[in-house]
């Protein structure tokens, strides 16, 4: 839509301006064509009231011919020439005014000074439609400015979302009750497994302290913080849970945004391992795969278990969090099979 | 190191006389003099360090003896039932059956036992643990002091003789924002776990409800009614005072000469269907998916 009716508040300042423009339209038609003050005000109303609703109409050159996307000349030409169409329109409709106005006794010489009234209205429409035209550029630049800020504004805002809801997760009070509790158990049995156990602790909730302040690790770091975890909930769930890994070295200095992987690690122990009778084997692998690296994640899970894997929330917060770094270059499959579920993440492979 | 309650209590002669006092360890100040009589405890939870943790502290009562420990809902389910134990400890999250669904197995006798004492990290289930007429909910980690009052509380349920809660309350306690993804039965020694995908229908019969799930019956201590809040209200529909019937498997609804209705289930079945029955299947049918 037009910008001047699209946005309130721009309408008012517009018709406004056609006050003083109205003002040189009658002083010309007095001072140029000769006309008396009189004849030129009563000429002079009709005649704006009708062109500051037909300069609106520049809008659609500035959608025809938007800046940038044609060639100065193309542009200049294309408005130049609706400018001197719209002058003529105008003049023809200061003609049909004329002619109205002469039935009139006291305007009746009135067409006797068309000769000269049409080039002043012609030359006036022509220069207030490149004005109109310019104005409607500014405009719509202005409008589109904002709205690409503001965009940008919803995008860095999503993306915050993600990372502090990521973060607040993280400190998953279960996860440190229970690694708590184990900790409690050894301190009688087997106190150095205990201290251990504390070191282990200390480490990880360290590692994740500082990750709000930063953009994007590198992914050795995100996986040494996930081998932190997995060593505390191993200890936690004895022999149940095993770590198989497969890291492609040309992977971990690739950049990622923190607590990545972590959430959906998480998952794999909590709606696989803590939810087997059996042991538990889980695997993770990362590989360079046409310019992009390649996660894959893979968890056995109980089918019976009371909820279906992958139905967290980490999993959706994950694409949430990828969409908004990465938009449609990054990608998060899941799938499952009998007893295993697998996650492949596909993320674009940035260097630091 | 800090003295037992037990030291505490014998240096002050007066406390026995009071009413049972609040207070972080009333297992040893007891208003009868002689020894408590022991209690049989089986431990249930997952993982194998939470477990040792419990026995270590267990083991400063002398008249607490552990008969079992199980690392599974399965497993404490079947110990329960063979041991009778006087008091159970049990964790929430567990493989096969969580806590809640071991309690909704377990049989109660009339004398309240065995005594339930939740023990878990999860402080979300509290309310529902008590719901489920637990005595006490213990979160980890917790120390010796918090056990006691825990076992004290143990005595004094199991002291006044207690009574059998009534079946399927802990069955209500589950978590009522979700509907139940399966039912658990528990028939002799066996426990089943029917995806409730799996259930063709459901009927009452007096104080148990039958479950009919690929072509086999279990029987359940519960209430058609209890069962039906738990179900998923889009999939199961009460057809009659006595079903609750899968509308998967329904295939057709045929009037009698009687000028009553019948629904028809794909294996065959036929179920009657009452009035209320009719009009709740209609809605359902016809109303917004």
């Amino acid at each position: 839509m037009n910008p001047i009716l699209a946005t309130g508040g721009r309408l008012g300042p517009y018709l406004l301006a056609w006050v003083p423009l109205t003002a040189v339209t009658g002083s010309l038609l007095v001072l140029a064509a000769g006309l008396s003050p009189i004849e030129a005000g009563i000429l002079t109303v009709p005649l704006t009231v009708v062109y500051a609703f037909l300069c609106l109409s520049s809008w659609y050159l500035c959608k025809a011919v938007p800046i940038g996307a044609a060639t100065f000349a193309r542009m200049a030409g294309t408005v130049v020439a609706a400018a001197a169409v719209a002058g003529v329109l105008w003049a023809a409709w200061a003609a049909t005014v004329v002619w109205s106005l002469a039935t009139l006794a006291a305007f009746a010489s009135l067409p006797d000074k068309l000769p000269v009234i049409t080039p002043v209205v012609v030359l006036l429409g022509i220069l207030r439609y490149l004005l109109a035209a310019a104005v409607h550029y500014v405009l719509l630049a202005v409008d589109r400015a904002r709205a690409e800020e503001r965009r940008g504004d919803e995008l860095r805002r999503l993306a915050r979302e993600a990372e502090l809801r990521a973060l607040k997760e993280q400190l998953n009070p279960h996860f440190l009750f229970n690694s708590l509790n184990s900790i409690s158990a050894l301190t009688a049995s087997n106190p150095a497994k205990a201290r251990e156990m504390c070191v282990l602790l200390a480490d990880f909730l360290r590692k994740t302290l500082g990750l709000s302040d930063r953009g994007t690790i590198p992914l050795s770091e995100e996986l040494s913080l996930v081998r932190n975890y997995l060593a505390i909930e191993g200890v936690r769930f004895g022999g149940r849970l095993a770590v198989e890994e497969e890291i492609d070295p040309a992977t971990e200095a690739c950049e990622v945004p923190p607590l990545l992987l972590q959430p959906l690690v998480e998952n794999a122990v909590k709606h696989g391992v803590a939810q087997r009778v059996e042991g538990s084997v889980v695997k993770l692998s990362a590989h360079r795969k046409d310019g992009k690296i390649l996660i894959e994640l893979s968890n056995p899970f109980d089918p019976a278990a009371d909820a279906a894997p992958g139905a967290g929330v980490g999993l959706s917060n994950v694409r949430r969090r990828l969409a908004a770094r990465w938009g449609d270059r990054a990608e998060l499959r899941q799938e499952s099979d009998a007893d295993v579920f697998r996650i492949e993440l596909l993320v674009p492979a940035e260097a630091p | 190191m800090r003295t037992s309650s037990a030291s505490s209590s014998s240096s002050r002669p007066k406390l026995p006389e009071a009413p049972f006092p609040p207070g972080p360890a009333p297992a040893r100040l007891r208003t009868v003099p002689e020894e408590p009589s022991p209690l049989s405890a089986v431990l249930v939870d997952d993982e194998p360090l939470a477990r040792e943790l419990l026995r270590e502290l267990l083991a400063a009562h002398a008249d607490v003896r552990i008969v079992a420990e199980c690392a599974n809902g399965f497993e404490a389910v079947k110990a329960i039932a063979e041991l009778a134990p006087d008091v159970v400890f049990l964790d929430v999250q567990m493989p096969k059956l969580d806590g809640f669904e071991v309690l909704s197995l377990l049989p109660r006798r009339e004398d309240g036992r065995p005594a339930v004492v939740f023990v878990t990290a999860y402080d979300q289930y509290a309310v529902r643990a008590f719901e489920a007429d637990a005595v006490d909910y213990l979160l980890k980690p917790f120390e010796k002091a918090r056990l006691a009052s825990a076992l004290g509380r143990v005595r004094a349920r199991l002291g006044t003789g207690g009574a059998a809660p009534p079946p399927g309350l802990a069955a209500k306690a589950r978590d009522p924002s979700r509907p139940a993804s399966r039912v658990v039965v528990k028939e002799g020694a066996n426990v089943t776990v029917l995806p409730v995908a799996t259930l063709d229908f459901v009927k009452a019969e007096d104080d148990y409800v039958l479950l009919r799930a690929q072509g086999r019956d279990h029987l359940k201590a519960e209430t058609l009614a209890s069962l039906e809040a738990q179900l998923p209200g889009d999939r199961f529909v009460r057809i009659h005072r006595s079903y609750l019937v899968n509308l998967d498997r329904l295939v057709r609804l045929e009037t009698e000469a009687t000028g009553g209705q019948t629904a028809v289930l794909k294996d065959g079945t036929r179920l009657p269907v009452s009035r209320t029955g009719a009009r709740a299947l209609k809605a359902l049918l016809e109303g917004p998916r």
